[in-house]
């Protein structure tokens, strides 16, 4: 392992990465999905309104990409700290 | 070839499958029955997952839940997001770390970062209710799909099933089960997904399920949503509108919280992700089982709305290009002599279907009933069958005028009802005469609803026992590693050998398999009532206990075992106010009803509350008494970083 400050480095941005990905997952699946549903009828996605569609496909779409997305930063921040495998 | 030989052929092919994968994968030492060795590539594992992930539920029950829930459609995406959206905490927040821990159990964990024998004891005892629970739907959905396609009885069938998991799981542990579940995932998508494309072209004509949710109507040249049209009908009908918004937002978050956080907390989806060689490939095996879980849950919904539509169109067929009631309702004399309606018959006897020609005018009427003419109904129906009962010599006078009595008022509750512009009592109608539509109906009877060749419907046979079957052994798995690994060599034997523990996880698993087929057919009634309290011990218990030995040096030993404490206790009491004390039924305090319930929450709900009771008493009694001692401190640092996971064994 890295010396201690550099292993709070990489902590740090690991968990930065975490905040902003947790804010993503939530905001497609409680805020378009459930809580903003009623205020954005009007937009639709084909034949279902966006809350609709967030709620029974949209959000779970977003939900790969968050994990292959952060999979992927956090393989470049292994290595930027050298403590990859 | 007839359809039960089909069927048997079909079945027949998988099994042999799967026991030939099972001598083909199995175990020779504890790391490979624990962890399969810690050499399954990422996709294959995440494959895996998403068979031991997916059960008989997500399979059979998932897309009828959603179809028919009496307050419409959407309000069950709580069950789409909070089953998908837990592989997100899961990835970013657990299995990287777990893996980097390189030991075999949750307990385990539990116990060494919080260095107490207590709370890993305490974690075993979580880990065995959930697991317990949820495995006895597993083997009911074993017997029962057995019973509605291969012609034996649901205890044969959860025989069959038994010793076919005995043969693979005690053979092969995890490193059997992962395998065969690969093969069972790829079974049980062409399962699901194959009707679902025929449907959706049917009805929209777009090959994409995902995309015929959003599409057209077709039968009306596309310019109507199938959602649109979908609305339109079973309002007509006195259902409620299946977009519409959910009645108690608040509650569909917490639900959908509960079940999100609970997925993350659950030990057998937990353990799958120990088996990979790296902690990169932890997290991109998260990313894979979400993508194979994927093809189901954004299919789950359109087989659900799109069945839901062919169901009503069917029974009025009017509904196919105008209003359901511009035409007659289905005629009985249809049903029988059209072929292609010949799985209402079919379906009739496994009683799945019920229906009843109320007012005998030989056509069966499909609609919501009004709350008074069902009540009314009701009582009619009790009255005639009190009179029916009756002694031959016993006085009939006085219930054949109770029988008259409740006529009229259904006469009258069916003068004052309305449909559309027109009373029930002006259409001729005396009640809904399509009695029952069970959930699972909209998936196993799917095939043939749409015409399908017989292949089709012998393959959604071998893809229900793949579901079951697959989720059966992963939380087997998860219960004797538990018991030979955290209780025995863990607690009463330290010194067992290596090979003395293999020995005892295989007899572990051979007891929690005949446990299992046990509860299985002689189920506590109240099986369909434990799923919740397995998402919610979960979600209260073993995710925020986790989280915090990762995110935080400074949870201790006491503050662990207080959280986890409060959090079970919390999460099982409002549990059981509701549901009856230890599930009995008529010990509970209060009706389960949500005018009754703590600001509207749902005892389905409660999990998420149970995690953040957990998380303060955590901190609160961790705040007050002394922090984690420096090995301890160094065990957290050293999960955090990839670098130096054990490594891993090719087999």
């Amino acid at each position: 392992m890295a010396d201690k400050s550099s292993a709070n480095a990489y902590w740090a941005a690991n968990v930065r990465i975490i905040l902003i990905s947790l804010a993503v997952w939530f905001v497609c699946s409680y805020g378009l999905g459930i809580l903003l549903r009623p205020a954005l009828k009007g937009i639709m996605v084909g034949g279902a309104d966006l809350g609709f569609w967030f709620a029974q496909n949209g959000s779970i779409y977003v939900f790969i990409v968050l994990i292959f997305v952060y999979a992927r930063m956090m393989g470049k921040i292994d290595k930027e700290h050298g403590v990859e495998e | 070839m007839d359809q039960f030989t089909l069927n048997l052929i079909v079945v027949g092919i998988t099994f042999a499958i799967y026991i030939g994968i099972a001598i083909w994968a199995r175990a020779g030492s504890t790391a490979e029955f624990y962890a399969a060795g810690q050499g399954v590539p990422p996709v294959m594992n995440g494959m895996a997952t998403g068979a031991d992930w997916m059960s008989a539920a997500s399979f059979i029950s998932m897309a009828g839940i959603i179809a028919l829930a009496p307050a419409g459609g959407y309000e069950q995406s709580a069950f789409l997001m909070g089953w998908t959206g837990g592989y997100v905490l899961l990835a970013l927040l657990l299995a990287p770390y777990l893996r980097k821990f390189g030991k075999f159990t949750v307990p385990e964990f539990i116990g060494d970062r919080f260095y107490s024998g207590g709370a890993r004891l305490l974690a075993v005892i979580c880990l065995i209710i959930i697991s317990v629970t949820y495995v006895i739907g597993q083997m009911r959905g074993v017997g029962v799909t057995f019973s509605r396609f291969l012609e034996v009885s649901t205890d044969t069938g959860l025989y069959i099933g038994g010793a076919l998991v005995f043969i693979y799981a005690v053979l092969g542990g995890m490193k059997g089960i992962t395998y065969t579940q690969v093969a069972q995932y790829v079974v049980l998508i062409i399962a699901y997904t194959v009707p679902a494309i025929f449907i959706s072209l049917q009805l929209t004509g777009s090959a994409l399920p995902q995309l015929g949710l959003i599409g057209g109507y077709a039968p009306q040249g596309g310019e109507v949503s199938m959602l649109a049209k979908l609305d339109s009908v079973v309002t007509e009908l006195g259902f409620k509108a299946y977009t519409s918004d959910s009645a108690n937002m608040f509650n569909m978050f917490l639900f959908t919280m509960s079940l999100m956080i609970g997925t993350a907390g659950l030990p057998h989806v937990i353990i799958r992700f120990f088996t990979v060689p790296k902690v990169a490939d932890a997290r991109s095996s998260a990313g894979w089982s979400l993508v194979f879980i994927a093809l189901l849950y954004t299919v789950a919904p359109a087989v659900g709305s799109m069945a839901r539509l062919n169901l009503t169109t069917t029974f009025w067929p009017g509904a196919e290009t105008g209003t359901a009631l511009s035409a007659p309702a289905l005629s009985i004399a249809e049903i029988d002599s059209n072929p292609e309606l010949s799985w209402i018959r079919t379906w009739e006897k496994t009683g799945l279907l019920a229906m009843s020609d109320k007012n005998g005018d030989g056509m069966i009427q499909y609609f919501s009933e009004p709350k008074p003419v069902a009540d009314a109904g009701k009582a009619l129906a009790d009255a005639q069958k009190a009179l029916t009962d009756a002694a031959a010599d016993a006085d009939k006078a006085p219930l054949e005028a109770k029988v008259a009595e409740a006529t009229t008022a259904l006469d009258a509750a069916l003068a004052e009802a309305k449909l559309g512009d027109k009373t029930l009592a002006e259409l001729g109608f005396k009640g809904n005469e399509l009695t029952k539509v069970d959930n699972d109906i909209m998936v196993l009877a799917n095939p043939e609803i749409a015409a399908l060749p017989g292949w089709v419907v012998a393959l959604v046979a071998a893809g229900a026992l793949a579901a079951a079957l697959s989720t059966a052994a992963g939380l087997l798995l998860a219960i004797s590693s538990a018991i030979s690994h955290d209780l025995i060599k863990g607690s009463i034997n330290p010194n067992l050998s290596e090979k003395a523990e293999l020995m005892w996880a295989r007899v572990a698993m051979t007891g929690a398999i005949i446990v299992a087929t046990y509860l299985g057919l002689n189920p506590p009634g109240f099986a369909a009532q434990v799923v919740a309290l397995a998402f919610g011990l979960a979600a209260a218990t073993i995710f925020p206990t986790l989280m915090m030995g990762i995110f935080s040096k400074r949870i201790n030993k006491e503050g662990a075992i207080a959280g986890m404490f409060a959090g079970l206790v919390f999460t099982s009491v409002y549990i059981f106010m509701y549901k009856g004390w230890f599930f009995f039924p008529g010990t509970n305090w209060l009706p389960d009803t949500p005018d009754q319930y703590f600001f509207g929450i749902s005892p389905l709900s409660i999990g998420t509350i149970g995690a953040v009771v957990n998380f303060v008493v955590a901190f609160v009694v961790s705040g007050a008494t002394k922090a984690p001692p420096q090995h301890v401190v160094d065990l957290i640092e050293s999960i955090r970083v990839p670098k130096g996971a054990g490594q891993a064994q090719s087999h």
